[in-house]
């Protein structure tokens, strides 16, 4: 099944798992109340046990918790009802208690899997477990020539690390599993996905082997922070492994750093000088007990997953090539769902998406930008269209408007004159007068050159400026002419 | 205005009538006992005394006591072992790690006893970080007991015990009425049986930890040490409670503890564990316990000798457990971001001199060897087996449960003994808890209350332990003790000439 990497004197396989850090969308940090928001001044979101004060104590944030069980739940996965909080224990200036609160023995989540797309057709990855620990502060080395800079705002908000069974086999099957993973996630809102911002992370773990054979000695790539880098980092350490090993030499156990600008990885630190933890379970946090109902109550108020929500765009009968389009995030396809509710021309509301939100709001920036166009006000003009206020083209021109000033759907369309002519009397004050206007056309059409009723069309819309209501001008004609 | 010596020697009880019939005033009673740490500046009871913060406290108390809505607590001068966080007030844990640490917090404890209306004297000394059985490991040098030998000179100062040694003292001495403390593996009741006063542990999770600058998570505990029986129930009632902020606290509700004790003991069924031993037993414990078992049977209650084998295991158990979560709890104080640090070449360097420098000799010791006993390779052989035994020794006590209301037993294995004995060997010194130890691993409420005097002159206790969330009938049952033995609680021997 899996690809090969043919080398000088025959093929190689590689044996990949993967662990990926997902920060958990939350108001709070895992334990300490204080605030997770991302971006703000340096050490301005610490709690007190963040800092690690002497006599504070850990509280663990449910939310958090629900999280780590939808995820679980997500990934087929067995919620363990009984987990248990452990200290891992080393020192770093970033990591105030000097120790991180993480789980050990005995995750919140257990064994499940993710089925993934590959070009062979579809593949099943197993998930060894999913745990909950707390991330730790960043230490700023590039401040100051000769001191080190700590910021905290980081220290103590939640992850999720979710580790991979050694089942992958090319850095395209890598890449697909955390695509996968990272639009499970966003669909359940637990995490942003945010690779940039360091919402999700990756640690790959490679050997090679031949096929077949026993497994070779693995080393660690940390901290990956984009599906590109994870495909770059994995060709580069595999082709690494395979000059080493077919020069004889062998492949020492260690953790290495992926250097993008060079498109090589380098050893971190090796096996030799590494730490041991002395995880223990931590005596603040008694075990982290669930009710089965609770676990339960979860699974039966998931959200739709993407896949099933595809499934549904299709029965829709929207072109693929929307669906497409529109399920390429969680947001747009949530920005979707609120556009076109109570709308039931859906093919319609999925070409305005397409042609008039998604480049606006999803193109312009790496974050879209919703407060701009909000789906309300979209929904709006989709319904104007298709209750004939305003056509095709009067739209375009309202999104573009209501994009540029920041106006609501309704004040665009009354400020730039966009609304249909639908007043049955000023339609009828323009009949009247292109009839007058027209003798011997009308002589002609009521002795049956009905085709004429075109031209009639054409010469009231032009009067009124394109503003008429097509379909009322229509009757109106008609109920004239025919009188 | 009564006489301060008259006023010194009120507990909290009848402090509490006197200032509600307004025989005095919270500021009277506050300057009595601030002129009785003056008097006794030289037993060395508190780290940090706060005589302004004392007095306001008392003003504000004599004004809630004018309104008429005083509580309990309400104008009691009490000592805060220096291991309570105390928003804007010097918290040291009696280490010199910690510098000038003042806490931007208040711990929940002193904070209920604070909203109670107590009055902070001062912040008492103790072990550093709790982590000793006599008060020699304090960076600001140890108190010394009250007692003394009959006919013992100068120079011949007893320890209080530890770590809650500040505490006791100050109590036994009246340089407060009461004082808080914590204990961990005896550090309330030891030094309260050293010292001639009441000490409680209560059943862990029955008061907070959330502020307590923590030793080790799983034992520690706040509780009283009083005077009497009674003045310990009532300082309870304002220190336990549920609190969401530590997630190993109990939602239990907090029963009138002074109500309980009006209970008595008869049908009580008191448990006497023969396992309680040290070999050779001292005959003034051997009298004192058999005396205390006599008491107990004349008040009413039932007598039955109770077997608890994993009582030996106990002590090496304890010193595992704690001592592997001690070494993480203290790694904290890294120098990094408060208290003391020094400098170094690079990072390693700058850790290894500021915790070098910043800890005591015993507290090093006893971080290397929680480090040890969870290292790769140990774990199995001590910490995880260590828990195993907590679990036998936990079940050993709910077996006894069955068939007794509460335990009798020893203190200690001896009284108060000289400041500077037992310095030389750290496992001498560690055998002082052998009988407070085993119910601090199973979490439950244990009291000393005194039982009376050695041939020497000096306190024992006796440790009184109870069934989780009993603290009732401990306190019936230490007080029905206390009332038989008459204990006169007044040290034969005060500072003078030390």
């Amino acid at each position: 099944m899996g690809q090969v990497i043919e080398g000088r004197d025959g093929p190689w396989e590689m044996v990949i798992g993967l662990e990926t850090h997902a920060q958990v969308v939350s108001k709070a940090k895992l334990f300490s109340g204080a605030s997770a928001e991302f971006g703000a001044a340096p050490n301005s979101h610490v709690g007190f046990l963040d800092a690690g004060m002497p006599g504070m104590l850990p509280v663990v944030n449910g939310v958090c918790v629900e999280a780590a069980v939808k995820t679980g739940i997500a990934l087929n996965a067995a919620i363990n009802l009984v987990s248990i909080f452990d200290r891992k224990n080393y020192f770093y200036p970033d990591l105030p208690l000097g120790y991180q609160i993480s789980q050990f023995s005995d995750p919140i989540v257990g064994k499940g899997h993710l089925d993934i797309e590959t070009e062979a057709g579809p593949k099943r990855i197993g998930i060894t477990r999913l745990h909950l620990e707390q991330d730790a502060g960043k230490s700023l080395h590039d401040q100051d020539p000769l001191r080190t800079f700590i910021d905290l705002n980081r220290a103590g908000v939640g992850l999720m690390e979710i580790v991979s069974e050694p089942d992958i086999r090319s850095g395209e099957e890598a890449a697909a599993y955390v695509a996968k993973l990272r639009e499970i996630l966003e669909d359940l809102g637990v995490c942003d996905g945010n690779m940039e911002e360091g919402s999700l992370r990756c640690d790959v773990n490679l050997s090679l082997r031949r096929p077949g054979g026993p497994l070779g000695t693995r080393t660690e790539i940390k901290n990956i922070n984009s599906i590109r880098f994870i495909r770059q980092a994995i060709a580069c350490e595999a082709a690494r492994q395979i000059e080493i090993l077919e020069e004889g030499g062998k492949i020492l156990q260690e953790t290495r750093l992926f250097d993008p600008d060079i498109g090589e990885t380098r050893a971190m630190r090796s096996k030799e000088e590494s730490h041991d933890y002395r995880y223990f379970p931590d005596p603040d946090l008694p075990p982290l007990i669930l009710d089965q109902t609770y676990v339960d109550q979860i699974r039966a108020t998931m959200p739709e997953m993407r896949g099933d929500r595809r499934r549904r765009l299709e029965r829709d009968n929207i072109p693929a090539a929307n669906v497409e389009i529109i399920t390429s995030s969680a947001k747009s396809m949530n920005y979707f769902t609120d556009m076109s509710e109570n709308f039931e021309d859906k093919i319609l509301a999925s070409n305005i998406m397409v042609n008039e939100i998604m480049p606006r709001v999803f193109y312009r920036n790496s974050n879209p930008d919703i407060e701009r166009l909000r789906p309300s006000e979209a929904n709006t003009i989709i319904n104007m269209i298709s209750s004939g206020n305003i056509s095709g083209r009067q739209a375009k021109e309202a999104f573009e408007f209501m994009w540029e000033e920041g106006k609501s759907a309704a004040d665009v369309v009354a400020e730039r004159g966009l609304a249909q002519m639908s007043d049955d009397g000023a339609i009828k004050a323009l009949v009247d007068q292109v009839v007058a206007a027209n003798p011997d056309k009308v002589a002609e059409y009521r002795s049956g050159k009905t085709k004429l009723i075109g031209f009639f069309v054409g010469q009231v819309m032009k009067a009124s400026q394109g503003k008429a209501n097509p379909q009322a001008v229509n009757a109106l004609l008609m109920a004239r002419l025919d009188a | 205005m009564a006489d301060l010596s008259e006023l010194l020697a009120l507990g909290i009880a009848d402090a509490r009538d006197g200032l509600r019939a307004r025989r005095f005033t919270a500021r009277e009673l506050t300057s009595a006992y601030l002129a009785a740490m003056d008097e006794a500046r030289a037993l060395n009871l508190y780290i940090t005394e706060t005589p302004e913060r004392a007095l306001a406290d008392a003003d504000l108390a004599d004004a809630r006591l004018q309104a008429g809505h005083a509580e309990a607590m309400t104008g009691m001068p009490i000592a805060l072992k220096d291991l309570f966080c105390t928003e804007g007030v010097r918290t040291t844990a009696a280490s010199r790690i910690l510098g000038d640490f003042m806490p931007p917090y208040e711990s929940t404890v002193s904070g209920k006893l604070r909203a109670a209306g107590a009055v902070l004297l001062g912040k008492a000394n103790q072990d550093e970080f709790a982590m000793g059985s006599s008060n020699i490991t304090s960076a600001f040098g140890p108190s010394i007991n009250p007692w003394r030998v009959t006919g013992a000179g100068v120079g011949e100062a007893l320890t209080p015990g530890g770590s809650s040694g500040g505490s006791a003292a100050a109590v036994a001495a009246g340089a407060a009425i009461a004082a808080t403390g914590t204990d961990t593996g005896g550090s309330i009741r030891q030094p309260a049986a050293y010292c001639g006063v009441v000490g409680l542990k209560p059943t862990y999770g029955r008061c907070s930890r959330w502020g307590v600058i923590a030793f080790a998570s799983s034992l520690d505990q706040p509780g009283p040490i009083a005077r009497s029986v009674e003045d310990a129930a009532i300082m309870l009632g304002a220190m336990a409670g549920h609190d969401p902020k530590d997630s190993t606290s109990a939602a239990q509700p907090v029963p009138d503890f002074e109500a309980a004790l009006q209970g008595g003991v008869k049908g009580m069924c008191v448990g006497v564990p023969k396992d309680y031993r040290v070999d050779p037993m001292p005959p003034d414990v051997e009298a004192a316990w058999a005396r205390g078992v006599e008491m107990a049977k004349a008040a009413g209650a039932e007598i039955v000798e109770v077997s608890l084998p994993m009582t030996k295991p106990a002590l090496p158990t304890y010193y595992i457990v704690a001592l592997a979560e001690a070494s993480a709890n203290l790694a904290r104080y890294d120098g990094v971001r408060y208290g003391a640090r020094q400098e170094g070449a690079d990072l390693a360097e700058m850790y290894a001199a500021t915790r070098a420098e910043g800890f005591g000799a015993e507290v090093r010791r006893r971080i290397l060897i929680g480090t040890y006993v969870l290292s790769a390779g140990y774990y199995d052989a001590y910490y995880k087996k260590a828990q195993r035994v907590r679990a036998l020794i936990a079940q050993d006590f709910s077996t006894a449960f069955q068939s007794v209301d509460v335990l009798l037993t020893p203190t200690a294995p001896g009284p108060a003994f000289g400041l500077n004995e037992k310095t030389e060997d750290p496992v001498a010194m560690y055998l002082n808890d052998v009988f407070t130890v085993p119910a601090s691993l199973a979490g439950l409420p244990a009291m000393s209350v005194p039982i009376g005097l050695t041939a020497s002159g000096l306190p024992l206790g006796l440790q009184v332990i109870g069934r989780p969330f009993d603290e009732a009938s401990v306190l019936r049952l230490g007080r029905a003790i206390e009332d038989a033995a008459g204990f006169d609680r007044s040290p034969r021997l005060l500072a003078g000439g030390v």
